[in-house]
């Protein structure tokens, strides 16, 4: 019985840490198959850490490399910070899936391929002259060639189904195999799959026999001679769910606007991989959350800006081609000096580029992407269930500051997903939102002592009825005013305010050495990568650090006095050096660069590599491209 | 509240257009219907992209926003979607609308939300100091056309049916009743409301519209339209519009052909305002009044209603919604 705890009286091996992909034709659900696998890990009670990859095209030409789809899971009985860089085990269900993936399986991993789906025709399509199951090329490899079509068709038979719809139900076999074999519990999946057919009940009863059908085959088949386990973590008490990056950014926004107390309105225009926020968001009405879907991205940030003005909690939502788009637009934000929340969920550039890839190259756009002195505040969330935090943070700081504000994340953080710790709403800082509503003395320029931010007032106010505008404004009274000495004023105080929002920024945690022979300084996404680099480096006695900014403008004020307690400076960034440059201007250090521009994450290994290089003397010479 | 004047409505700061500029008689139009719509000042919003039009809230003393070209929709639909109550108004040219600003426009008409746009058109593109506009007839010499514009202008009424506008209107800067009764008009519509006021720029583009507003020429060149009425034109009112094999054609009134032949105007069909919009020179007068005003439902309100009904549904419970989904407790 597939229950989840039974194991049958096959051996069980442990392991500490396991990394596995599922990888197979973009129509062949790999990514729920991988989003299943996922939440039943969750569930054990293992740390995770998880990396969907998946082509642009919705569906590429069944079985070519191109529709290779794949979703890749790590999960330790220790804490983890990133997916992991080589494959413990790899399901392929296609040729194709094989060819793309298999440089990634570590010698001696777990292949798991669906023997029927190495047919002439698809071996062709993937470029193989010879059969990869029979030709010895994996000798390497622990080959589990297993009948998943064969086997789904017979446990569906008799349903009456079409060819096409058991076909479709495969993936279900091969996360119930799956999980037999790193004992994860079932029933997650199946209560998934109840909800998710429920219109539709022959398709419930198809899935749930394909998973429980795998889960049987595995422990009943001689193929699979052992099972593995992995603890679960010991990781912070309190309650957890599996987040996306995309999710918890949407969450961050709600959670902010409903502590302010203020309507939350998003003007968006879909883009990959940015919508998921745009969709989570507008299916959450019932917390005053008023999305539109604009015609086009300048539309997007625009309507968001009315709403500003209107006394919204206003954002927009993009990625890097839009953010092009916005530009002008947050130029205008920040002549106006209204609140609003700019999201850049980057991918790799230029132009289209790579829409379902990553890359951190829009930090400059970010910091510089406007005409005339429009200093913008910057921050980015390092991992998946960071957003949420960063995102909240984004809208405290543009409240309380008159400004937008620029969140910066991008593709891995936004469809990775991580175990979160559940904030208790009464514990997240409060937003305070004040519109003004005496007209004694107002001015709409008048600024805040301490922040420098100018009174919020709404349209509807009674006596404070007033105009702003992109043409530059008198200091105080917000008339035009083309004041030669006045438009330098207005450049320095407003430069100075966005320099001011250093006060809000806690002191840099260092982890690691709190001085010695190597600072890794990182932002974005490459969190979990340098964290557990600096980890690896730690244990084989280095004096090496990790710092990573979660504020990028205005930088924070111990940055300096940390950078200097380190022999060498290392930035390592999926870009040609954004953030380095940016140091090694503000603090005249000679830091060096380490980059990758691949549209995929770093591995752990070729951090630790570059850094074991630089510990030796060698390889300094990595200045901005 | 004690009642409101037209000084209410007159900002402190100095007006900036050329003098004799169109602009000063529609902005006095406007301050002069303002105060008769029976709204707190405080309700009324004035947003405005680039252009000469666009200076039009520095000089109108409510909430106004003189924002960044072409994205006045953009940025109203944002104002309006979350704060209904709020009387919003767009203010744009023909450049600035037709031309940077094309696509928002079409939108902001096809959602239709409770706004009311006012597209000074004057066929030139004035504050960048006399180039062709979208509007501007084919061969117009200009700066940046010096042997002819070869471009073929757009028509904002008849692009506004296109986009289908629930409010369409044209009138003239001059003739103040009318561009009162306009702005009165599209006011009380509720739904995004269109008009075109054909404005003079006596700098760069003088007499544009010269037939229509001289005295001698205006009312052979002029067609009021007025609903449920015959189109009737001419200084003795004795010409009219008549269709025949559904093309329309000018006709005499007299021997034989009487109103009973012509086109009877029906704001409320909007097949019939797409006919009257083609309408013009040469072989036309230009048709000024309402166009099409139908009912059809606005963007704010469905909006509003879903996030009510959200509401209804379930209450909103932020730590119900961390708290959603799969979740696990470490001990």
């Amino acid at each position: 019985m597939a229950d989840g705890t039974a194991t049958g009286s096959k051996p069980v091996e442990r392991r500490d840490a396991v990394v596995i992909r599922f990888a197979g034709d973009s129509g062949d659900g790999m990514q729920v198959t991988g989003a299943q696998f996922t939440t039943e890990t969750a569930l054990a009670g293992n740390d995770l850490a998880t990396l969907p990859d998946f082509p642009a095209e919705i569906r590429a030409p069944a079985g070519t490399l191109a529709g290779v789809s794949a979703f890749q899971l790590n999960f330790s009985s220790r804490e983890i910070f990133t997916p992991g860089d080589d494959l413990d085990v790899l399901v392929a269900m296609n040729p194709a899936a094989l060819k793309v993936n298999l440089g990634d399986l570590k010698p001696g991993g777990i292949l798991i391929v669906d023997h029927e789906g190495f047919t002439e025709q698809n071996l062709k399509k993937a470029d193989y002259e010879t059969n990869p199951l029979s030709d010895g090329s994996l000798a390497r490899y622990q080959v589990f060639p297993v009948d998943v079509t064969k086997l789904t068709t017979a446990a569906l038979k008799d349903l009456g189904l079409s060819a096409r719809a058991v076909f479709r139900c495969r993936n279900f076999f091969c996360l119930g195999l799956t999980s037999w074999l790193y004992h994860r519990p079932i029933e997650p999946a199946e209560k998934w799959i109840r909800d998710k057919f429920k219109k539709t009940p022959e398709l419930i009863e198809a899935n749930v026999r394909s998973l429980r059908a795998g889960y049987n085959f595995a422990e009943t088949t001689e193929l699979f001679a052992v099972s593995y386990e992995v603890q679960p973590a010991a990781i912070a008490p309190g309650r957890y769910r599996n987040i996306t990056g995309n999710t918890a950014t949407a969450l961050g926004l709600v959670a902010a606007a409903r502590k302010a107390g203020r309507p939350l309105f998003l003007g968006s225009y879909p883009i990959t991989p940015a919508s998921d926020v745009l969709h989570e968001l507008s299916g959450l009405k019932q917390y005053e959350v008023y999305t539109f879907q604009a015609e086009d991205e300048i539309a997007g940030v625009g309507s968001a800006l009315g709403a500003a003005f209107g006394g919204a909690i206003a954002v927009t939502t993009t990625s890097g081609p839009g953010m092009n788009l916005k530009a002008e637009t947050m130029g205008l934000a920040c002549a106006v000096e209204l609140p609003l929340v700019i999201i850049d969920i980057q991918r790799a550039g230029p132009s289209t580029g790579m829409p379902t890839k990553t890359e951190q190259a829009d930090l400059l756009m970010a910091m510089y992407g406007r005409h005339g002195e429009a200093p913008l505040p910057i921050l980015a969330a390092a991992t998946p269930a960071d957003c949420f935090a960063t995102a909240f943070e984004a809208v405290r700081i543009a409240v309380k500051y008159m400004t937008p504000v620029i969140l910066l994340t991008d593709g891995y953080l936004a469809n990775g997903a991580e175990p979160w710790l559940i904030p208790d709403p009464a514990a997240l800082p409060d937003v305070p939102v004040r519109f003004r509503t005496d007209p004694s003395g107002f001015y709409p320029y008048l600024r805040d002592e301490t922040t420098l931010g100018r009174p919020w007032v709404i349209p509807g106010t009674p006596g404070l009825e007033h105009r702003i505008g992109g043409l530059e404004k008198e200091y105080l009274t917000g008339n035009v005013s083309y004041a030669p000495a006045n438009h330098e004023q207005m450049i320095r105080v407003r430069t100075r305010k966005i320099a001011g929002i250093v006060r809000e920024i806690a002191p840099t945690e260092v982890f690691g050495a709190l001085e010695g022979d190597l600072l890794m300084l990182g932002w974005g996404s490459t969190y979990g990568v340098l964290r557990e680099a600096t980890r690896q480096l730690e244990a084989a006695g280095h004096r090496v650090a990790h710092v990573h900014l979660r504020h990028l403008n205005p930088l924070p004020a111990d940055l300096g006095d940390i950078l200097g307690r380190y022999r060498r400076v290392l930035v390592p960034e999926m870009n040609l050096g954004q953030l380095l440059r940016l140091v090694r201007a503000e603090y005249l250090i000679d830091a060096i660069g380490f980059n990758k521009i691949q549209g995929r994450p770093f591995k752990v290994s070729e951090v630790a590599a570059r850094c074991l290089k630089l510990l030796d003397g060698r390889g300094g010479e990595d200045r901005p491209a | 509240m004690s009642a409101l004047t037209k000084k209410d409505f007159v900002s402190d700061q100095d007006v900036r257009w050329c003098p004799g500029c169109g602009d000063y008689a529609i902005l006095s139009q406007v301050q002069k219907v303002l105060p008769e719509l029976g709204i707190p000042r405080e309700r009324f919003v004035f947003i405005s992209g680039i252009g000469c039009s666009s200076r039009f809230p520095y000089y109108v003393n409510t909430y106004g926003f003189h924002s960044i070209h072409g994205r006045a929709p953009a940025i109203a639909t944002g104002l309006k979607a979350t704060r209904p109550e709020l009387s919003v108004w767009v203010v744009t040219g023909d450049g600035d609308a037709l031309s940077i600003g094309g696509n928002h426009l079409i939108h902001v008409l096809r959602r239709n939300l409770d706004l009311n746009i006012l597209l000074f058109n004057n066929k030139i593109y004035g504050l960048t100091k006399g180039q062709y506009s979208p509007t501007s007839e084919v061969g117009k010499v200009t700066k940046s056309t010096p042997f002819g514009s070869l471009d073929h202008p757009f028509d904002p009424i008849a692009l506004a049916l296109g986009a289908d506008a629930s409010f369409v209107a044209r009138s003239v800067d001059v003739e103040t009743r009318h561009l009162q009764e306009i702005i009165r008009r599209a006011h009380d519509h509720k739904g995004t409301s269109f008009v075109e006021i054909l404005q003079n720029c006596n700098v760069f583009n003088d007499g544009a519209f010269g037939d229509m507003t001289e005295k001698a020429t205006k009312a052979d060149h002029t067609l009021v339209l007025e609903h449920g009425k015959p189109l009737v034109f001419g200084k003795n009112r004795d010409r009219g519009i008549r269709l025949r094999d559904f093309q329309p054609e000018v006709v005499q009134l007299g021997n034989g052909v009487t109103e009973a032949d012509l086109l009877v105007h029906d704001e409320h069909n909007p097949a019939l305002a797409y006919l009257i919009a083609r309408l013009g020179p040469p072989s036309f007068p230009t048709p000024i009044g309402v166009f099409s005003s139908v009912v059809r439902p606005c963007y704010e309100e469905g909006l509003a209603a879903q996030v009510a009904a959200a509401r209804e549904r379930s209450a909103p419970d932020l730590a119900a919604l961390l708290n959603r989904g799969d979740t696990w407790i470490v001990p």
